[in-house]
């Protein structure tokens, strides 16, 4: 085998695995939702599932998921930023910052429905931690905070290199200038800052659109997001006015995703350039 | 949750990337006083905030029945919790679903990286697109083509542990992210061209050559692809699967004795955060024993 | 009966799914079956709704994991019954017509009236749905089920339809009674279960009458009490069905068998005793079959009962489907 696949033009082969896992398990599913997503219940082509999400129940979904995602983003910028600038400006090689990363690293990933369960022990009459425990299941700003819970890790984590990357140099040039703590953070850290922290707000906008098990396992009565929403019309024949409702939605979602997600790389782009 | 590890792999890097030596800050000794009150101040407020809950359910964890009576009753009750489906059986799967995932995935993704870095250039960005494209696509759209594959899939296996073939897709952009930056730091050119010139072959060349070089890369990736997979609920829920989160999840929503959901929470979560702990020493380490 | 016995057991196992061990003491029947006939019982899912049912046999169609038996709300069954094999059980002409499929695609297994259960030491004594609209209850009350999923949760907000004025065909003040309880912050969409209610989150609970029992909730009988409102005094019954792609065909007839037989092991009396009120009940007390004891301990029934049709139930659906989450959200 390694010999035939030495020549130039046959190198190619070795990709085959790769392309053909992908092709069934990524781009197959991709494409049976974007397909799906313009058949209607006869069978043709039809751009009515896509205007159907223009109504009330799915718009309302819709506008759900933008104010939880809007709400709990900002946020989770902000207050994730603060945590990230304080971590970074302690020891780089000490135990806190190892503790710190390695924590934010377990709960940006662990919502969920674990996340759910740490709530609900922290909440309740009998347990005391919280008050007015109900607050909570409002929507959007009670479940925003729970959102928090792995937004901001998850912007400490993006936002740190961004931080490292503001050269002392520049702090004791802005200094000796004669400019003072606010001077510097205004002309030099924050404009330095700012594709990086538009970036990760972006990132943390995608995140919680995509999040579905945290809300799912909190409370699963009322479908306030776009997630739900898919998730009801996977089970729930009843009420639905065509069968690629599901479709459509998952459609829409990619299209918010990507164009997101988009901005996203290309401010990140922007920001690496600063960080070496 | 897809957007999330994408940083993980950074983070991943910057635990086990080269020591940091402690850098000048540029500040005046006023300004550092009043930073590190401003660090005190963070690290008790966010500190509280994220330890309050998980703190709550450890201490639910350890309740007994009446209201102030303490027993480990919950946390025996993992291994032991009958369901219906027993806990244990399903804490197995998500187990080896980890194993089976992070296999397949080194497999898959790890010798194509390499072999494409070495010879078949021009394909590296459609191999980055391709393995992004899952943090656009997220797991709750995924599912919902993977629902069609999965009616063919189980007329042959019905087993939960078929998820493999999702999950190593959801792993992808993390895993990716973590050996690309372990493979740019090896001069793959050079160590290929030298261990061809003393006559070794491609499979050689790859696997026992290059790949030892990207042993912290690799653990890396490694240690993303079964947070992920100890972690994942919607796939699983959605094509009616069990495995750990969804049968939490199902206890929940139906069981009278809620102990065994903050133990068995309690306990992936404290899981999760020594193996980050280990790989941070352990990146360490690596870094150290090398000349 | 002796064949289908033989060839169930041969099967060895068989697939439920949705059935919780405290729901009309189905933990008892299943155990009972096992022991009875030495078939495994597969407890799929327990918490499953009618339509996540649905979707399971939907999705693990053709393997061994798909359920073989359903116990589903009446909208789901008829409007699923392409699923479904049909079969008419020894005991068929015991079930009232009402209750039935023609052709034997699902068949009446059990109900009861939804009612309103609640922490009488902290809230007195309940006479009307409109208390609860009062300040007294804020972030008190709670639903058993997606209404859009669960017909539990469909038939709690409809009693709260009747109650209103409301007539059984058009949902729609049920809807309200609930928008204005969010509005007065006293919804709360929680899951009641038992553990919620002993932690004090969902103090007030609309479900089944046999499942607002003080035993089933776990709460002592002096401080939980069950309410239903003269005036929506709503029944319903759920419905037993047969997987037309069973893996376990024969052990799923023989399930059924069981459940409507009118012995004193049988479904039927198990049921009772967990609160329910058999399909089969007016037959079983004219042929003295039934459980007296159990009988005589279920509340009785004031005002005149309301049962809904299967227009009446889709419509509901349909209605929730489009309206529910824009109401309490």
């Amino acid at each position: 085998m390694a010999a035939a696949i030495t020549t130039e033009t046959g190198a190619w082969v070795g990709t085959v695995p790769f392309l053909a896992y992908t092709g069934v398990f990524l781009l197959l599913p991709t494409g049976i939702v974007v397909w799906n997503a313009f058949k209607g219940n006869t069978g043709h082509w039809t751009f009515a599932n896509i205007s159907a999400l223009n109504t009330g129940l799915v718009r309302s979904a819709f506008t759900g998921s933008l104010e939880l995602c809007v709400i709990s983003s900002l946020i989770g910028a902000v207050l994730g930023a603060l945590l990230a600038y304080a971590v970074a400006s302690g020891n780089p090689d000490g135990v806190v910052r190892r503790l710190y990363l390695a924590g934010s690293g377990v709960l940006a990933q662990f919502g969920g429905v674990t996340l759910a369960f740490a709530f609900l022990a922290a909440i309740g009459p009998t347990s005391g931690f919280y008050f007015h425990a109900p607050w909570f299941y409002d929507f959007p700003w009670g479940i925003a905070v729970i959102y928090c819970y792995f937004q901001i890790p998850l912007m400490t984590l993006v936002f740190l290199p961004a931080i490292d990357g503001l050269r002392a140099q520049w702090r004791e040039a802005a200094e000796s200038l004669g400019g003072s703590t606010w001077q510097y953070w205004r002309h030099v850290g924050a404009p330095l800052l700012a594709p990086a922290f538009i970036g990760a707000t972006l990132l943390l906008f995608a995140n919680a659109l995509s999040a579905f098990a945290t809300i799912e396992a909190w409370e699963d009565q009322i479908s306030y997001v776009v997630p739900q929403s898919i998730s009801t019309s996977l089970i729930s024949e009843v009420g639905l006015a065509n069968v690629h409702e599901g479709d459509a939605l998952a459609f829409g979602m990619i299209v918010l995703v990507v164009i997101v997600m988009s901005g996203y790389f290309l401010l990140q782009r922007r920001a690496a350039r600063w960080q070496r | 949750m897809a957007a999330v590890n994408q940083p993980l792999g950074d983070l991943a890097a910057d635990l086990t990337g080269p020591a940091a030596t402690r850098r000048p800050s540029g500040l005046r000794a006023s300004q550092r006083r009043r930073l590190n009150t401003f660090r005190y101040v963070a690290f008790t407020v966010f500190g509280l905030f994220f330890l309050l809950p998980l703190l709550a359910m450890v201490r639910f964890s350890l309740e007994g029945t009446t209201p102030g009576s303490w027993s480990v009753a919950a946390w025996t009750q993992i291994v032991s919790y009958p369901g219906p489906p027993p806990l244990l059986s399903s804490i197995e799967i998500t187990l080896e679903l980890a194993v089976i995932t992070s296999a397949v995935m080194l497999l898959l993704v790890l010798p194509t990286m390499i072999w494409v870095q070495l010879r078949v250039q021009w394909f590296s960005r459609i191999l980055e697109f391709i393995c992004l494209l899952p943090l656009t696509i997220p797991a709750i759209v995924l599912v919902v083509g993977l629902a069609p594959i999965y009616n063919q899939i189980e007329r042959y296996n019905v087993s939960a542990l078929m998820l493999f073939w999702a999950y190593v897709i959801l792993a992808l952009p993390y895993a990716y992210r973590a050996l690309a930056a372990g493979l740019a730091a090896v001069d793959a050119r050079t160590l290929s061209e030298a261990a061809r010139s003393l006559g070794a072959r491609w499979p050689v060349v790859i696997f026992r050559v290059i790949v030892p070089n990207m042993v912290q890369a690799i653990l890396n990736a490694l240690l993303l692809t079964v947070a992920l997979v100890l972690g994942e609920f919607t796939v699983a829920y959605l094509l009616s699967y069990v495995n750990l989160q969804t049968n939490l999840f199902e206890i929940s929503r139906s069981s009278e004795n809620a102990g065994v959901l903050f133990s068995a929470s309690a306990a992936t979560l404290a899981f999760a955060f020594i193996l980050l702990m280990i790989l941070s020493y352990a990146g360490r380490r690596l870094r150290r024993g090398r000349p | 009966m002796t064949k289908l016995v033989a060839a169930a057991k041969q099967e060895g196992t068989l697939n439920v799914i949705a059935l919780p061990n405290d729901w009309a003491n189905y933990g008892t029947i299943i155990k009972t079956f096992t022991t009875k006939y030495g078939i495994k019982v597969n407890s799929i899912a327990p918490s499953d709704s009618s339509a996540q049912e649905v979707t399971q046999i939907e999705q693990k169609k053709g393997t061994s994991l798909a359920a073989d038996v359903l116990d589903v709300g009446g909208s789901v069954a008829t409007a699923s019954t392409s699923l479904f094999a049909p079969y008419k059980v020894a005991t068929w002409d015991s079930i009232p017509a009402g209750l039935k499929d023609p052709s034997g695609l699902y068949t009446g297994d059990y109900g009861g009236y939804m009612s309103v259960g609640y922490n009488s030491t902290k809230f007195g004594t309940i006479t009307s749905l409109s208390q609860l609209l009062g300040k007294a209850f804020k972030s008190a009350v709670a639903l058993n089920g997606n209404p859009t999923e669960a017909n539990a949760a469909l038939n709690g907000v409809m009693m709260a339809n009747l109650a209103e004025g409301g007539t059984a065909g058009n949902i729609a003040d049920g809807v309200n009674f609930f928008h204005k309880l969010k509005t007065a912050g006293n919804y709360v969409p929680v899951q009641a279960t038992p553990a919620t209610i002993k932690a004090g989150t969902t103090p007030v609970v609309f479900n089944w009458d046999y499942l607002n029992t003080a035993a089933v909730v776990g709460q002592p009988a002096s401080t939980w009490k069950v309410f239903i409102p003269s005036n929506a005094t709503l029944g319903g019954f759920y419905y037993q069905a047969i997987n037309k792609q069973a893996p376990h065909p024969a052990a799923a007839r023989l399930w059924e068998e069981y459940l409507f037989s009118q012995t004193a092991d049988g479904g039927q009396n198990l049921w009772l005793q967990g609160g329910a009120r058999p399909s089969e009940q007016v037959a079983m007390t004219s042929n003295g079959t039934i459980d007296k004891t159990a009988a005589s301990a279920l509340p009785p029934v004031v005002g005149t009962p309301i049962f809904l049709t299967e227009a009446q139930a889709t419509a509901a659906a349909t209605y929730l489907a489009a309206n529910w989450a824009k109401a309490v959200s």
